[in-house]
């Protein structure tokens, strides 16, 4: 097998966890609308793929207990069972059982599957029958129709066996339909030392007496890409009705003429079908993602040098070169956005996720809850996507065990008893913002409050404003569940959401309302490559500032550029402390006459930042920095400049910290003096 | 960077000079030596690692041995050389700048003549030099990277 493709388990792995995603949605909908027949046939659809392309694969325990699952689904696919809640529980439960035969199946244990069979062919059977036996998946259909004789003929492209296609299997699986005579077609079988051991030559032949319809003989081809040739002849009694009439429907109709000259040009099976299973879905493409990382490290440099060679041209009298300089400049661009747009996920691909999991937190505590979701459609970097993933999850099993109450509590405070969580993505500038948001019981700024002094995390007689107590369920080490459960009590607190989410350059902002319920809105910036920035100067040193936190640039007054320490700026009849970044920094040169004060702000911080100068904005792309500089705080990377030397990029969440730390000190000091 | 022994028991190392001392470092570690580029001043970095420089459009850490090694600093010259090296800090591959006055040559070095670090007549803690050998009459040091940098 030649090196550049893929290995073809993997491939079967990867298609398998979408075809288990499908069948979960489907299966979750059909809780909600257990008499959808196209949800049943999706999720038919998606058993059937899994069961046949593992047994090509090899992983025959995953055919074998698909099959089984099958069978039983089957009967609700005929409607000879209806679509219960039980039936949807033992085949989640069965959908998670073949997802650890893919994923680890010497961690699964056969005695589980057997009970899982067991639990699904009670729910599917009727009252007095019997589970329904192991047929052949079409079975049922066979009750209305008789058999009847097909001609196939199918030639596997000479490149079959090289990409994994067993055609063994594909017989074997016809054989599974009914009776089938199977004749090999030897023709185009070169000399001996013409032979290509890795090519298949082989054409075949078979006469199949069957009561399935075509759709189920063309699902043993469907993973046949367009170089092999299938041709599917109907029997004899109703060619009248297909779209191949005239002498084939004659051969098919005599056996003995198998041997007779096959067809040289048959169309390929149903080309361009927009099967997932086949690995490109419609006009898409599977890429892998570290290709995506690669084209995205390479467009980061050509930014670098993009922005170099403007600096050239900007200095030189050449028109031709700045006119060069200007269309690459603006290609550039193009190539960067297209990029950045290629690797944009909807993110509503990890809300699906959490739909299961609310499912079986609902069931284990005990508490119905409906979730609504909203712009599942926000893209996000997906990088970004699977980084968030985990927080998420976090919020939203504490919302469902600390934020909902237990539905009779719900009832007597004039609630519905199913507790209501909202999943709520949209834009906002160059940000996503991400919310969970339950109408359970809200905070206990009480209770948070008497934690904390307990924790010895704020002083007994501390003065916090709502929003600070809130805050304090970020701290480390905090958390407010009276009693471990094994759904959130597992020492993974809020803290831990906070660093991921900050460590993706964003932030966190809580609000609740006692009586009403809480909400959690995550602050993401939409990529983690390359971002717009405000490049200053401090001293000598020239740094970044992502643009997206930067809120407007003022003039520092007169009267406190000479002085040092704390200070308090007022902008627009707010109070905004700032933070000298010469002093922060220990830059040790002298201030600039006129200093400038960049105002950040995440949620409701803001802080100023006074800087000497303000270079403009800059296409910063992100470079992380080495584990040597991890114990330096205030920088969250670092960038090159079109000069070639590189800039440290001003990291905003430690700034606002640093200087509401400054602040809390001021103060003090202030009400010290006073 | 355990050294990579050759049948002869000899290794290749690219010999440095950092002060009055001969430095020895495995020429398997060495990505590539560059002229002096600007440095960017990394504020509130240990001083050893108190800058960072551009290589190929990677962000990399600059080491100044001199100020880890108490070493007298020294302002650089027409032979001051940027070595980058390729090692594992904690188990992570990271690309390091080294700053050195002057890089000599690749020579073999014969792993049988090479020395613990004597615990006395050197000015630096022992457990920052892997083993000590002669070469033409001079004392070559072969550190230990990974310790000088964690």
């Amino acid at each position: 097998m030649s090196g550049s493709l893929p290995d073809p388990a993997e491939t079967y792995r990867q298609e398998a966890a979408e075809l288990l995603d499908m069948l979960e949605q489907s299966l979750l909908d059909l809780d909600h609308r257990p008499d959808d027949r196209d949800l049943v046939d999706t999720a038919f659809r998606a058993l059937h793929t899994i069961k046949g392309s593992g047994a090509m694969f090899g992983f025959d325990s995953v055919a074998a207990f698909t099959h089984e699952f099958e069978t039983a689904f089957d009967r609700v696919r005929a409607g000879l069972a209806p679509c219960s809640r039980a039936l949807v529980a033992a085949a989640l439960r069965a959908r998670d059982h073949i997802r650890g035969l893919i994923e680890a199946p010497d961690a699964t244990d056969p005695a589980v599957g057997d009970t899982i069979l067991s639990a699904l062919h009670a729910a599917v059977s009727d009252d007095a029958a019997a589970p329904a036996p192991a047929l052949p998946p079409t079975a049922p259909e066979s009750a209305s129709a008789s058999p009847r004789t097909w001609r196939i003929c199918f030639r596997p492209g000479p490149d079959a066996l090289v990409n994994g296609t067993n055609p063994l299997l594909m017989l074997e699986e016809l054989r599974g339909l009914g009776r089938a005579r199977v004749t090999a077609l030897l023709d185009r079988v070169p000399p001996l030392d013409a032979i290509d051991p890795e090519s298949c030559y082989l054409g075949w032949e078979v006469m199949l007496e069957t009561a399935a319809p075509r759709s189920a003989i063309e699902e043993v081809f469907l993973f046949i890409l367009d170089d092999a040739a299938v041709r599917i002849e109907p029997p004899s009694d109703d060619t009248a009705a297909q779209a191949e009439p005239g002498p084939a429907a004659a051969i098919a109709a005599t056996p003995d003429l198998a041997e007779a000259e096959p067809p040289s040009v048959v169309p390929p099976l149903r080309p361009g079908r927009s099967d997932p299973d086949i690995g490109r879905v419609g006009g898409s493409l599977r890429v892998q993602a570290e290709r995506l990382d690669a084209l995205m490290d390479r467009v980061g440099e050509l930014v670098i040098c993009q922005a170099r060679l403007h600096q050239l041209a900007g200095a030189g009298a050449d028109p031709g070169l700045t006119a060069v300089a200007e269309e690459i400049g603006r290609l550039v661009s193009e190539l960067r956005d297209t990029t950045m747009g290629i690797r944009m996920v909807p993110i509503g691909s990890l809300f699906t996720r959490f739909r299961r999991l609310l499912h079986d937190l609902s069931r284990d505590l005990g508490k119905p809850v409906e979730l609504v979701t909203s712009g599942e459609e926000t893209e996000l970097d997906k990088t970004m996507i699977e980084r968030m993933a985990d927080p998420l999850v976090h919020l939203i099993r504490n919302a469902v065990d600390h934020g909902l109450e237990a539905p009779d509590a719900r009832e007597a405070a004039g609630k519905p008893r199913a507790g209501g969580i909202r999943l709520v993505a949209r834009h906002a500038g160059a940000e996503v913002l991400v919310t969970v948001a339950d109408d359970g019981r809200g905070l206990d700024a009480e209770r948070i409050r008497a934690k904390a002094v307990e924790n010895g995390l704020i002083a007994a007689d501390a003065r916090l404003t709502e929003p600070e107590i809130h805050q304090l369920i970020f701290h480390p080490g905090f958390s407010t569940a009276r009693e471990i459960s094994a759904i959130s009590g597992r020492g993974v607190g809020m803290d831990v959401v906070k660093r991921t989410i900050e460590a993706l350059r964003g932030s966190i902002e809580v609000t609740s309302r006692p009586g009403h319920g809480t909400e959690v809105t995550l602050r993401l910036p939409l990529t983690l490559a390359i971002i717009e920035g405000l490049l200053v100067r401090v001293g000598r040193g020239i740094y970044a500032i992502p643009l997206s936190a930067v809120e407007e640039c003022v003039e520092l007054p007169p009267d406190e550029a000479s002085r040092g320490g704390f200070s308090l700026l007022s902008i627009r009849g707010a109070l905004v402390p700032f933070l000298r970044l010469r002093e922060l920094l220990r830059t040790g040169t002298a201030p600039d006459p006129y200093q400038k004060v960049v105002i950040i702000a995440a949620g409701e911080h803001r802080v100023g930042l006074v800087v000497d100068q303000i270079l403009g904005s800059h296409q910063t792309v992100i470079k992380s920095l080495s584990r040597l500089h991890a114990d330096v705080k205030t920088f969250s990377g670092a960038t090159i400049l079109g000069d070639g030397t590189v800039a440290l990029i001003l990291d905003v969440a430690q700034l606002l910290e640093i200087g509401q730390a400054e602040e809390e000190r001021g103060r003090a000091k202030l009400r010290e003096a006073a | 960077m355990a050294p990579a022994a050759t049948p002869d028991q000899a290794v290749d190392v690219l010999t440095l000079e950092i002060g009055t001392e001969v430095f020895a470092i495995e020429a398997t570690a060495v990505r590539e030596i560059l002229d002096l580029v600007p440095v960017t001043e990394v504020p509130g970095a240990r001083p050893f690692v108190g800058g960072v420089i551009n290589v190929r459009g990677r962000i990399v850490p600059l080491v100044d041995m001199r100020l880890r090694l108490a070493m007298p600093p020294a302002a650089p010259t027409a032979d001051t050389r940027i070595i980058v090296l390729d090692i594992a800090l904690e188990g992570e591959p990271t690309a390091v700048g080294i700053l050195a006055d002057r890089v000599n040559e690749v020579v073999q070095l014969d792993l049988g003549m090479l020395e613990e670090a004597p615990r006395l007549g050197l000015r630096w803690q022992p457990e920052f030099i892997r083993s000590v050998g002669m070469r033409s009459g001079r004392l070559v040091v072969l550190p230990d990277l990974e310790r000088i940098l964690t």
